[in-house]
């Protein structure tokens, strides 16, 4: 924040930040090499800066949009919201923080399954969407991702999830807790039955999602320098009180340590995947 | 080195260490003390009058506990002489043999399992432990467990279905710790994968939280038929203090952050997710630990009648339905 800025009273500010959220305009600075982009050809490039390789975070919907086929697809539960179990009010209340965020994403939860093809291989892909309360878990996170693990499994395929989410949500408290174990047992089924699933992480993943569904694909894949992790960087330097190592919780960082089986570009993603589910479940190359 | 078997849980317990909202039953036992230490050089008998207070004191922590908040609840959760895990084991189970060690990286103190007996049958017990005095806190590190800790519940999980033991899990932990090595050795990937293998454990399992029920932490070794809470036990996504440094702006809202969570047990009973509160003695478990182990070790072979008793595609099939039934919506 500049001097300008610290001096001017809060209810300027506010509106004024909030303006410069919204992404609209001709063209875009990009956060990594700090280029001068034309919007419309970074929308183009599915939001990765065509100059320094920078993966700009990308809405569920985009997502999903540009990784499968065109037809056929079919959202899943997409009837699904949640209520408010605890009657949840902290500076704000919760039903509140749901509907400026459904207004705000046009989403009615923080995760979109959908029924379709990938270069002809039908299955399963769900996107969390992080600009709906931070793409945290709660009830109706869980259960969209159950049902997706449903419809896999009733139609034998694959199942694939792009996770980008702060962890659980914590206005529903045990609820969201509790849906870390319901969708680690619910893919504890595709195992059984010999069924792919291929977790996606985006920036950022971490906490109870990280330490839940997706760490527990059969491939686990970054995006490039994305945040995954189960502590908050900011939590753990305050317990081990000193500097974090360089690149500390980055992709790059994981799967040096073995958490990650590859590191792909965000625009490699839909051939590399469809090969990999298509060398699982021995098809030819798509 | 030191060893949590050898402490004597009540040379501790001389001093009760009362929590803030416990200071008029503090007063009224200094009280009470007094008065026994001026009756020895004194002919006038005030036995009656220690009596009176004695009574006085037991109605007001009766009052006290009848209506306490779920921030004093959270107090109670953490206090400094709650009972551990090793102090109940000794005290339910017969000839326990504590195994150690993931077979990968390391042996995690902070968590404890082994092989016993519970009313002359074999089960396997695994839970955190917490220290009592800074150097065995230090060594069990708070009871905050790292990856090689949960990879030992695993492998202790998975040896107890091989042999046809029932898994007992105890609750106690502040959270998995959060460190540069856990992170670096894939502290999510150890919680994630218990939390898959435990809903599919060809076993019975029964979890009862102890203390503290923190987080992801707790829930890595939480998965099973059967969740037991003691009455001033907590289990929340997140600590009241974490959830109101993020929420409120400050930590210092946590009182606020613990009645918003719904972490007490009295509360879970009452959104059904949980299936027991098993009742604390009168000032809660550390006032009578023998007490406490004998009510817990009565719902274990309670809980565990039922569970054995089931064909174990029958339990397994009821598992999954209590997991997949978590979670509050509208279609």
């Amino acid at each position: 924040m500049s001097w300008f800025e610290k001096l001017m009273p809060s209810r300027i500010r506010t509106e004024a930040s909030s303006k410069r959220a919204v992404p609209e305009g001709i063209w875009a600075k990009c956060p990594g090499c700090s280029a001068i982009l034309y919007r419309a050809e970074l929308e183009r490039n599915l939001e990765v800066c065509p100059k320094c390789g920078h993966h700009n975070r990308i809405g569920a919907r985009r997502r999903l949009d540009g990784f499968l086929d065109p037809e056929p697809r079919e959202e899943l539960a997409a009837e699904l919201e949640s209520v408010d179990p605890l009657k949840f009010k902290d500076l704000k209340k919760y039903k509140d923080r749901i509907v400026a965020a459904q207004k705000q994403t046009g989403e009615k939860e923080a995760l979109v399954v959908m029924r379709g093809r990938v270069k002809g291989i039908d299955l399963v892909a769900a996107a969390f969407e992080f600009e709906f309360l931070g793409g945290s878990m709660g009830s109706v996170v869980g259960e969209r991702f159950v049902r997706g693990v449903n419809a896999a499994l009733e139609q034998g395929s694959a199942l694939v999830c792009f996770a980008a989410s702060g962890g659980a949500r914590m206005q529903e408290s045990l609820f969201s807790l509790m849906q870390m174990a319901k969708t680690s047992a619910a893919l504890g089924r595709m195992r059984q039955r010999g069924l792919p699933f291929v977790s996606v992480m985006t920036d950022p993943t971490m906490g109870g999602v990280s330490a839940s569904l997706s760490m527990l694909g059969d491939v686990n894949i970054a995006e490039p320098n994305a945040l995954i992790g189960f502590a908050g960087p900011r939590v753990i330097e305050q317990t081990v009180r000193e500097k974090l190592p360089e690149g500390f919780q980055r992709s790059e960082f994981l799967l040096e340590h073995g958490a990650l089986d590859m590191i792909l570009d965000r625009r490699d993603l839909r051939d590399r995947i469809a090969d990999l589910i298509a060398i699982l479940t021995h098809r030819p190359r798509p | 080195m030191f060893r949590a078997e050898d402490f004597d849980y009540h040379c501790a317990l001389m001093d009760l260490n009362f929590l803030e909202f416990e200071q008029p039953i503090a007063e009224l036992e200094a009280k009470i003390e007094e008065l026994r230490l001026v009756g020895d050089d004194n002919e006038i008998n005030i036995e009656e009058e220690i009596e009176r207070l004695q009574k006085k004191s037991r109605a007001l922590t009766e009052s006290l506990f009848a209506s306490l908040t779920p921030w004093q609840i959270s107090q109670l959760a953490r206090h400094p002489l709650r009972p551990y895990l090793l102090d109940y084991i000794k005290r339910i189970f017969d000839d326990f043999q504590e195994l150690h060690g993931d077979r990968g990286f390391a042996d995690d103190h902070a968590i404890v399992g082994g092989i016993a007996r519970l009313g002359g049958r074999s089960v396997m017990v695994i839970g955190q432990q917490k220290g009592r005095d800074t150097k065995e806190k230090i060594h069990r590190n708070f009871g905050m467990p790292r990856p090689e800790g949960y990879r030992k519940a695993l492998r202790l999980m998975e040896l107890a279905e091989r042999f046809r033991l029932p898994v007992l899990t105890f609750i106690d932990t502040p959270g998995a710790y959060p460190g540069v090595g856990a992170e670096e050795r894939g502290q999510s990937e150890a919680i994630a994968r218990n939390l898959l293998v435990m809903a599919h454990l060809r076993t019975p399992i029964v979890c009862t939280v102890i203390g503290e029920g923190g987080s992801g932490g707790a829930l890595a070794i939480g998965v099973g038929d059967r969740l037991l809470m003691l009455q001033f036990s907590t289990y929340s996504v997140i600590s009241p203090e974490g959830c109101a440094s993020i929420l409120w702006k400050s930590a210092d809202k946590a009182q606020l952050a613990a009645e918003a969570m719904a972490i007490t047990s009295d509360k879970l009973k009452e959104l059904e997710l949980i299936d027991e509160v098993i009742p604390e003695p009168l000032g809660g478990a550390h006032r009578n630990v023998d007490a406490m182990a004998a009510s817990i070790k009565e719902a274990l072979l309670r809980h565990l009648e039922v569970v054995r008793g089931m064909d174990i595609d029958d339990l397994l099939a009821q598992r999954y339905q209590r997991l997949m039934g978590y979670g509050k919506y509208k279609e």
